[in-house]
């Protein structure tokens, strides 16, 4: 690589007197004190979410108000800090699913583990689990770091669906006549 | 009221006018650490400091202001260092430890004492100024105490008995040196020129303000205008005086911790600020005394000729009062002060520290032998003038 000499002119007598460059740099910083705060005052101000934001992995229904979740517990399986844990149950008596699917009774994720990594929203294949929007979480005891079922549920809300695996199974069923 | 205060007697007048000035010189340098957290946070274009408020006033409708402004943060700082632990470590002297604090104290309040900070007019609508001690030597008395206020940082940093404390209070020590020199001798123009032949001499900062509130086109203008190389040598000089960036190389946070203050914490530390920020007061104060006309609103507008022009306009007698005319200029000497303390910090976060080097080479091979070429200049000139 060739080298460049670079030629380093000496200073002016200006520039020797500091002055303008002093000047010129308040300029700049009575520039600045004239500007609005960049900062965001937090608890009254608060940041807009970019969408795909990860933040706290919550449980979601479908549009029907249906729980997606089946507890096939593989979220509780790929997460790597562990802080998933499900105890698998039954579907509630007359949903009309209850021969076939389960549901979680218990859904507890640890917030104090997760590490917001994602893998749980990635790996489940009812799309029942989402990091949304929620990055303040707080709590006075390890036990309240803990996100219940229905804390969960509650965070999570609902999300729009493009499967609709239920519609999809009964349409499948009817133009089938009957069968499963 | 004003025959009321008069007639008593001169002690308790003294003692009543003494905690006048403190009223207003505590309250204003405490301000000033909050103002320069607050133009600090601006510059950066933060909003700085503005949520403390005591529970029980937050009723009060428009006290918003005053919580977003860090009123109460400062009240709440200052308690902090007055209920705070008293560290006293193993390793330090403790007799001067102690007693570097309080030294730091006295010279930056008795400063003030001789430093007029207001005037109204008396019998037959002649200027009398108000001050603690209206004294002769006025600017000899400001430097002789002032330069006193070195022993503080000199004794702090021997002290601690530890080595960052020590590089700062040697460094600040050689820098006050310095520059009290160039200091000196770029305000004696201001004096040969306030001294006319024929007058008895005087060193009395009255006096200047008095020059620059003559009538007529010379005499009211500021010395600013016809001594800026005097006014510019005194204005860097003040800021390596009163230890402020780009010259505070007794504190050198970045490469001494904290400079001569390093060992020290709570209410003690606060002395040291507090006395810093007096400083800075009265030292903005004799500048504004000397350059930019003392208690006269604008340049060509004296005091006396306000207040007369205010009194035929609204033909109200108030103006004359001799009390509110003292408040107005008690009112406009501090509003330049606090303008000049708002350039003090603006220059802090706008230039970085010299190096110690660049400090002495400063001091020593440009500003002294300009504030020497310019009191020769001046000498020359003013000689042929009043000749």
């Amino acid at each position: 690589m060739a080298v460049i000499q670079v030629q380093r002119k000496p200073l002016t007598f200006a520039e020797r007197t500091y002055l303008p460059q002093v000047l010129g740099g308040m300029m700049t910083t009575i520039k600045y004190l004239l500007r609005p705060a960049e900062t965001m005052e937090y608890p009254e101000e608060r940041p807009a979410i970019p969408p795909g934001y990860r933040g706290a992995p919550t449980l979601v229904k479908d549009p029907h108000g249906r729980e997606k979740c089946v507890s096939c517990q593989l979220c509780e399986f790929v997460c790597p800090p562990k802080a998933i844990r499900i105890t698998p149950g039954h579907v509630r008596e007359g949903a009309g699913v209850e021969h076939v699917e389960k549901a979680p009774q218990a859904f507890d994720i640890d917030m104090l583990r997760c590490i917001y990594c994602g893998l749980c929203e990635e790996v489940c294949p009812e799309e029942a689990i989402f990091l949304q929007n929620q990055y303040s979480m707080s709590g006075y005891s390890r036990t309240e770091m803990v996100n219940h079922k229905d804390k969960l549920y509650e965070m999570g809300g609902t999300l729009p669906d493009r499967h609709f695996k239920w519609d999809v199974k009964k349409a499948a069923e009817q133009s089938a006549g009957g069968h499963h | 009221m004003a025959d009321f205060f008069f007639a008593l007697p001169r002690m308790v007048q003294a003692v009543i006018k003494g905690l006048a000035v403190i009223l207003v010189i505590f309250p204003i340098a405490a301000a000033c650490s909050m103002a320069e957290r607050k133009v600090s946070a601006w510059i950066q274009r933060r909003p700085g400091p503005n949520r403390a408020i005591p529970p029980f006033l937050t009723w009060v409708p428009g006290i918003r202001v005053l919580q977003r402004l860090g009123l109460f943060q400062l009240a709440a700082d200052g308690l902090k260092f007055v209920f705070k632990e008293e560290p006293l470590p193993n390793h330090v002297h403790k007799v001067y430890y102690t007693l570097a604090p309080v030294i730091a104290m006295v010279p930056a309040f008795t400063t003030v004492t001789v430093v007029p900070f207001g005037a109204y007019l008396g019998q037959a609508g002649a200027i009398v100024p108000l001050a603690l001690a209206n004294v002769d030597v006025g600017i000899l008395a400001v430097f002789a105490v002032a330069s006193l206020g070195i022993y503080s940082i000199i004794l702090a940093g021997w002290a601690s008995n530890s080595k960052y404390p020590f590089l700062g209070s040697i460094r600040g020590s050689a820098q006050l040196i310095s520059y009290e020199l160039s200091m000196t001798l770029a305000v004696l123009p201001v004096f040969l020129w306030v001294n006319e032949p024929g007058s008895v001499g005087s060193l009395s900062l009255t006096r200047v303000v008095e020059f620059q509130s003559r009538p007529g086109f010379w005499g009211g203008t500021w010395f600013l205008f016809t001594m800026p190389l005097s006014a510019f040598i005194f204005a860097i000089s003040l800021f390596a005086e009163t230890n402020r960036q780009p010259f505070d190389m007794p504190e050198s946070e970045a490469d001494l911790v904290g400079g001569f203050h390093t060992e020290y914490g709570a209410f003690k530390w606060s002395l040291f600020f507090v006395a810093e920020y007096a400083n800075m007061i009265v030292g903005s104060a004799v500048f504004v005394l000397l350059f930019l006309g003392g208690w006269n609103l604008l340049p060509w507008l004296p005091l006396a000729s306000l207040l007369e022009g205010l009194h035929h306009l609204t033909g109200s007698a108030l103006w004359i009062n001799p009390v509110v005319a003292g408040v107005i200029s008690i009112a406009i000497f501090i509003l330049k002060i606090l303008a000049i303390i708002f350039v003090f910090m603006w220059v802090r976060w706008t230039v970085p520290r010299f190096r110690y080097d660049q400090v002495m080479r400063i001091g020593w091979q440009k500003l002294l032998p300009l504030s020497i070429a310019n009191l020769i200049a001046y000498t020359v000139a003013i000689a042929l003038m009043q000749r």
